[in-house]
């Protein structure tokens, strides 16, 4: 499976790095606040989580994909002075990826306590667009197409359906019945974007984004900030006794392999399927459907989430639709995903999504998810974002959190 | 004998119903959003040398009167979509209706005079007449392309005249987005009709020819009337002889217009033909062919004009074609979308990539590439490529989606015919015709910048296959 160097059999992060303290602002339209003032209530909530102050952080990865420049964008809120803060960029993973980079350094032993902080003000700025954002030398000269994400997942909407036999009206059902979880989901959390209620006929009869896909495959386009402490495990139960151990991560990046290799399918997401496989080998997790409590996964449409079933061994390939139908990835069902609303109801500030996944795991371990608190059997949840689009490609993101 | 080999024309999908612009039959060709003379010039010399070895044209000239560019030569961009010998002559002419035959007759002199083999003539054109004036009514959109050669396939060149004229008819200052024109009367009696009849007449006393030797005449056509009224007082039987000047499906395409018909005249006619074509513009070009055998084999037997005039979709209303022209001022893109402009220095170091659409095959696996690599996608070998021509591939609609940022301009992967795979916007088509798999060809086209910079760019397309 890892023909490529990273067989899991590496010593890895696992039990070696702990979350004592998070913080996430309510994800909206936040007309009325700067990106400086959601990263200051994120993180402040997050310190007095761990009860440490600002000071005790030595060193901070700060993930943004388009609100702010260099470290200093975190160092000016909350006034850290002088110490290392890396800024991430790796688009909707960058969460994952300054979460990732900050265990590494702690599990290594360079750090103690670090501060890890993501925050996107898209209202502010606009949405980033595949093809206009990048400076990827294949946009320089400007000739080749432009497209939004939705367009891109809708492509592979088109090509899934049309390798399963799926009817496209067909397909479209199913993927409403996700758009409903998750709003119901949403509608039980105070800090997501959208907490309303949809019905199946809402969904699709909403308008047309990108054929097939329509207004609620598509998630909400936010404002928000999320934060973690996290410090060497040793060291975790100084803070407090519930800490949240990392029990595994994994990243993946692809190559264009969808846009420039002809035999590529695009009925699945390779990347989400390598970034997975890896966070289970290190993690230890055989059956994820059996052993994960919930999965907080990147539904940017629903026609994402769909795929993550099969690309992380929730279901079967081609058999995702029996288990939407089923209803095992509500909230009462036998692996409960996106609890808290996912992207489509909690909303999708680029940077903060990551985190804010983490924040719902570690809540939800530590028995705080209020309504949405599922059931804890095994301890353990997973988390995961990716960037990039499926028809050229992508960077894939798992972290597994557990307790103990 | 020199002459003629190989004929192409191009005619935009799109017509304008001209009941929606005033009145008058039929409708008008217009071309789409993406397209310009350099982008139909480009779609007439493909068409044309399909079945031609490029690498043995000499040279490569370009006609119009609405080129894109003042200062940038349009024949150069053709030369690259063509993978054109370095060496080939190429130059663009321009300052009157006239020039697309003024090209025609330097490329038949040089041909004759032994300086090139081949030379590939193109005329497009893409007027703009003042909303809701009778021009805008005449005027269509299109382009058109003959191959000149030495040993003529199809149509021998006999004789041709020249006449200048220096009249105020018809013109465009250099800050002029509009067609100029002095009173009709004055401009089809003193100009059209005088100066046609006067190269038509000096073209029948040198030949020594009659009027009914003439199996068909391609005239240059402003308005149906005027054409009718001029054959007639030139002896022409209207209805035999005149070439329907296609004003009712396409209008009048400016330098293409008498390319075009006699294109079209080549289609209607038997081996030993005679054919007259003349133009009119500052003075009219009047030539004298004689149709060959090989008009009748293939691969010269094609019927190309009428196939493009069937071939169409109709405009939903004359809003459309405004924005289209950039006739009315539409706000600001709302939507913030970070937009770089496009980098000459890049365009430059592609153009293999960008204009012959070259991609790339692995030497050691065989797998086609788009854009060209350094690494192999699949083998990973590292600099092991021959570069492959991917532009005149059909190909296969992989999958296609559109979003509102783009105002729902259809995106798709193509899947092309002995490997590769391209992502490309689709064009002239509606996102309700999309099938996946359905076949497709490419198609040069304006690229639709949010942000031009000074510059237009050009990309390829694809469209469905609709012959």
């Amino acid at each position: 499976m890892f023909q490529d160097g990273c067989d899991g059999s590496m010593p890895g992060v696992k039990d070696k790095v702990a979350i004592i303290g998070m913080g996430c602002t309510r994800f909206t339209e936040h007309w009325d606040k700067s990106v400086n003032d959601l990263i200051v209530e994120a993180c402040y909530e997050a310190f007095e989580d761990a009860n440490i102050e600002p000071k005790d952080i030595q060193a901070a990865w700060f993930s943004t994909a388009r609100s702010g420049e260099l470290g200093r964008s975190l160092a000016y809120p909350l006034k850290l002075k002088f110490i290392p803060i890396t800024r991430v960029e790796n688009r909707c993973a960058s969460g994952h990826n300054a979460f990732i980079d900050a265990c590494y350094a702690v599990a290594c032993g360079a750090f103690d306590i670090v501060l890890v902080c993501g925050a996107e003000k898209l209202k502010d700025t606009g949405l980033p667009i595949p093809g206009n954002s990048d400076p990827a030398d294949l946009y320089t000269s400007r000739v080749d197409t432009r497209f939004m994400p939705v367009s891109a997942f809708a492509q592979l909407a088109l090509r899934y359906f049309h390798r399963y036999n799926i009817p496209v009206d067909e397909g479209r059902r199913i993927l409403s019945k996700i758009a409903v979880k998750n709003h119901y989901n949403g509608s039980l959390n105070p800090k997501a974007q959208f907490q309303r209620k949809i019905t199946i006929e809402d969904a699709l009869n909403a308008p047309i984004i990108a054929w097939p896909l329509g207004l609620y495959d598509c998630c909400g386009v936010s404002d928000g900030a999320a934060a973690a402490i996290i410090v060497r495990a040793d060291l975790a139960k100084n803070y407090r006794d519930d800490y949240v151990l990392v029990k595994g991560v994994g990243m993946s990046t692809g190559f264009y392999q969808a846009q420039v290799q002809d035999d590529w399918s695009l009925t699945h997401i390779e990347e989400n399927f390598r970034a997975a496989n890896m966070a289970y080998a290190e993690a230890g997790v055989k059956n994820p459907r059996k052993e994960l409590d919930l999965a907080v996964v990147h539904d940017c449409f629903t026609i994402h989430e769909l795929l993550i079933y099969e690309d992380f061994g929730f279901s079967p390939r081609g058999k995702a639709k029996e288990d939407v139908e089923a209803g095992a990835f509500e909230l009462k069902g036998e692996l409960p995903v996106n609890t808290d609303g996912g992207l489509k109801s909690f909303g999708h500030p680029i940077g903060a999504s990551g985190l804010r996944m983490m924040y719902e795991v570690y809540k939800q371990l530590q028995g705080k998810a209020g309504q949405r608190q599922v059931n804890i059997r095994n301890q353990l949840g997973l988390t995961h974002t990716c960037g990039g689009t499926p028809i050229d490609s992508q960077t894939a993101a798992v972290a597994i959190l557990g307790l103990r | 004998m020199v002459g003629v080999s190989a004929y192409g024309v191009h005619i935009p999908i799109w017509r304008l119903r001209r009941e929606l612009i005033g009145g008058g039959p039929g409708e008008r060709a217009v071309a789409g959003k993406d397209e310009d003379s350099l982008t139909m010039a480009v779609a007439a010399a493909l068409d044309c040398v399909d079945d031609v070895d490029k690498s043995s044209i000499d040279g490569i000239f370009f006609a119009s009167t609405t080129s894109p560019f003042h200062e940038k030569s349009v024949s150069a961009t053709i030369a690259a979509v063509l993978d054109a010998r370095r060496d080939v002559l190429t130059a663009d002419f321009s300052g009157s209706l006239r020039a697309g035959t003024t090209a025609l007759k330097v490329a038949l002199d040089m041909v004759k005079a032994g300086s090139a083999e081949k030379i590939l003539v193109t005329a497009a054109d893409c007027r703009l007449a003042g909303p809701g004036t009778p021009f805008e009514q005449f005027f269509g959109d299109g382009a058109a392309a003959l191959l000149v050669e030495r040993d003529a396939k199809i149509a021998d060149i006999e004789f041709s005249v020249h006449v200048y004229d220096e009249i105020y008819d018809l013109w465009r200052r250099d800050v002029d987005l509009f067609v100029n024109s002095w009173e009709d009367r004055y401009v089809y009696t003193c100009g059209y009709m005088r100066v046609v009849k006067e190269a038509f007449s000096m073209l029948m006393d040198k030949t020594g020819l009659n009027v009914k030797d003439l199996a068909k005449v391609a005239l240059s056509i402003p308005e149906l009337r005027r054409g009718i009224e001029l054959a007639r007082g030139l002896g022409l039987d209207p209805k035999t002889q005149l070439q329907d000047p296609l004003m009712d499906t396409v209008g009048n395409t400016g330098t293409a217009q008498p390319l075009m018909l006699f294109a079209a005249a080549l289609e209607g006619a038997k081996p030993g033909d005679k054919i007259l074509m003349a133009s009119y513009g500052s003075g009219s070009d009047a030539f004298l062919f004689k149709v060959k055998d090989g008009l009748k084999t293939p691969p010269y037997g094609k019927s190309k004009v009428a196939s493009k005039i069937a071939n169409k979709k109709v405009l939903p209303d004359y809003v459309t074609y405004l924005k289209w022209r950039k006739l009315v001022k539409m706000p600001e893109p709302r939507v913030d979308m970070s937009v770089s402009y496009p980098s000459a220095t890049a365009i430059w170091r592609e153009t293999n990539r960008i204009y012959p659409l070259h991609g790339v095959k692995c030497k050691a696996c065989g797998t086609v590439q788009y854009p060209p690599q350094r690494v192999c996608i699949k083998c990973q070998s590292k600099d092991n490529f021959e570069e492959v021509r991917l532009c005149d591939k059909k190909g296969t609609l992989f999958s296609y989606s559109f979003d509102p940022v783009r105002e729902n301009t259809p995106v798709g992967l193509v899947n092309l015919e002995g490997g590769g795979r391209v992502f490309l916007d689709l064009t002239d088509v509606e996102a309700g015709e999309l099938k996946i798999d359905m076949p497709v060809r490419l198609t040069f086209r304006r690229v639709d910048l949010r942000r031009e910079d000074g510059m237009y760019v050009y990309f390829w397309k694809a469209t469905p296959i609709r012959d």
